[in-house]
């Protein structure tokens, strides 16, 4: 589904990414952990066209290295970006409108909203009110929602646990792997390497700019290097 | 009283005016955080494009009503296409550019906008001929004609239809998206270049009506007339609030108002030694006051946060 090839992404002169190739089979779910500073959240926004950079990117065979950023959520592809990136000042129902942004069918796009509804009860008491007033969790699960309202087949994921309480992240990934459970392809970028390990079934590990580990979730879990370096073991 | 109530109609359509030009310059504001100083000589161009128009029109014969309302049918698009064109020319190249590179480039198109217009038109003053009923109906001892009545109405019902646009559709979500942040509006798919154009169309549209409003209430244009119009209005925006919608409206009522009230007895209160003409006086001084005591406007936030 998600081919990346001799990906690279520069800040300035800083080699933030430096020449990755990633594999994301449809239905699979795959987990980016490393270090801060190693360049995973650079390699979600450089495959969803927020950042120049150069290399390949194929989506279902498409390169769309090169395609305008806005098209990406219509070909199936939607990022919750790191630190949520909710509109403040629009209704919880307005965010969730904005997600569903390029579709058409509004008796489905209302369904969708329920849906959500149904699967993040916390937002639906707080529907009318400014996205702004939620807890950082709840916004989490509203960028969760409001990126599923697309109908993405590839979801990624950047940093879902950043700045929330233990319980809260524990909420936060209940969410996810909910969302798995329907059958997205989800390539998700995380510092907990447990907790993402825990959802998916592969993980590549990111160290300064490069992949240099790729692996089945159990194998890492049992890696000595990488329970020592990312389970904190 | 009679001074005063006739002040608040005054103020009224005065403020209604700058309410419209004001819509322009806060929703550039709310969405790019740029001052579109040109914004002004749109107004002006609105004006003067009516004119020109109802001048070939008026032998034609037609009633003076119709005459009017054709001249501002032609002013909205070219208004339309001028806003457009200002955008695209001056101000998407230097989008990811440093704040002052903008600010200046708004000074230069305003300048520029000026010139062509002075090509154009001439120096000279062009009065608006008189095709409206110019009677006056008495309300509590004070006068307001229909022309009056119909520039409220109008900017009444524009500004209705304007927060319906921004709050209920589709469109207005993109625009409120695309002014928190344009990366992730990207996201959701939408195509952020065309809502910033819509923007300017949106607002250059509102501009034409309001040139052609003050072109009608002061029977009067002239290639200069949106330097200090702009500057007013501008004052309005920041009053309300600058980037919020709704203080727009607020802040251009409260200024006419203002402004109104302060020409009107300005020359009781200071015994005959200033008098109405100093009437500007008024919006500066309330900019002042403004951005002393409350630079965010009275409905704007704080500081804007980013989650």
């Amino acid at each position: 589904m998600l081919q990346v090839r001799q990906l690279e992404v520069h800040y300035g002169g800083i080699c933030a990414v430096k020449g990755i190739d990633l594999d994301v089979a449809p239905g699979e779910k795959v987990a980016l952990i490393g270090a801060n500073g190693a360049g995973k959240t650079s390699t979600l926004k450089a495959i969803a066209r927020m950042l120049p950079a150069s290399g390949e990117v194929r989506l279902d065979g498409d390169d769309i290295s090169q395609a305008a950023p806005h098209t990406l959520v219509g070909r199936g592809l939607a990022l919750v970006p790191e630190g949520r990136g909710v509109f403040a000042r629009l209704s919880v129902r307005e965010n969730l409108e904005m997600g569903a942004y390029v579709r058409h069918d509004s008796s489905a796009i209302a369904a969708d909203i329920e849906r959500v509804f149904g699967m993040l009860p916390r937002l639906k008491e707080r529907a009318a009110q400014t996205a702004g007033t939620l807890s950082g969790g709840e916004q989490q699960m509203l960028a969760i929602g409001r990126a599923l309202m697309s109908r993405p087949r590839l979801l990624l994921l950047d940093e879902p646990s950043m700045g929330l309480s233990p319980i809260m992240v524990d909420t936060v990934f209940g969410v996810i792997r909910d969302v798995v459970r329907e059958g997205v392809t989800l390539l998700l970028v995380e510092q907990n390497a447990r907790l993402a390990l825990s959802v998916c079934d592969r993980g590549c590990v990111m160290e300064s700019g490069r992949v240099t580990l790729c692996a089945p979730s159990a194998e890492l879990l049992d890696n000595p290097a990488v329970r020592a370096a990312y389970l904190g073991e | 009283m009679d001074i005063f109530i006739q002040q608040i109609i005054n103020g009224l359509v005065l403020g209604s005016i700058y309410a419209l030009v004001a819509l322009g310059y806060t929703m550039v504001y709310g969405i790019l955080g740029l001052i579109n100083f040109a914004h002004g000589e749109v107004v002006m161009i609105g004006a003067l494009t009516a004119l020109t128009a109802i001048g070939v029109l008026v032998p034609a014969g037609l009633p003076g009503p119709v005459v009017v309302l054709a001249g501002l049918l032609i002013a909205i698009p070219v208004c339309m296409a001028v806003g457009f064109a200002i955008e695209r020319v001056a101000y998407r190249p230097l989008r990811n550019a440093p704040r002052l590179a903008p600010l200046i480039t708004a000074i230069g198109m305003s300048i520029v906008l000026q010139q062509l217009a002075m090509i154009a038109w001439g120096r000279n003053y062009h009065t608006f001929p008189a095709l409206l009923p110019a009677l006056p109906h008495r309300v509590m001892g004070a006068a307001i004609t229909d022309l009056q009545i119909i520039i409220v109405v109008t900017a009444a019902l524009l500004m209705a239809a304007l927060l319906w646009l921004i709050t209920r559709t589709r469109l207005g979500r993109a625009m409120r998206a695309t002014a928190e942040s344009p990366s992730v509006a990207r996201l959701m798919g939408v195509d952020v270049d065309r809502v910033i154009a819509f923007t300017f169309v949106l607002g250059s549209a509102l501009a034409a009506v309001a040139g052609v409003m003050v072109a009608a209430n002061y029977s009067i244009a002239h290639y200069a007339m949106g330097f200090m119009l702009g500057l007013k209005a501008f004052t309005a925006a920041v009053l309300g609030g600058i980037g919020n919608v709704g203080g727009a409206m607020l802040g251009g009522l409260l200024l006419g108002v203002i402004e109104s009230l302060g020409a009107g007895y300005i020359g009781d209160l200071t015994g005959g030694f200033l008098g109405s003409h100093y009437q500007d006086v008024f919006a500066f001084f309330v900019l002042i006051l403004v951005l002393v005591f409350r630079p965010s406007g009275l409905m704007g936030e704080k500081v804007a946060e980013r989650a």
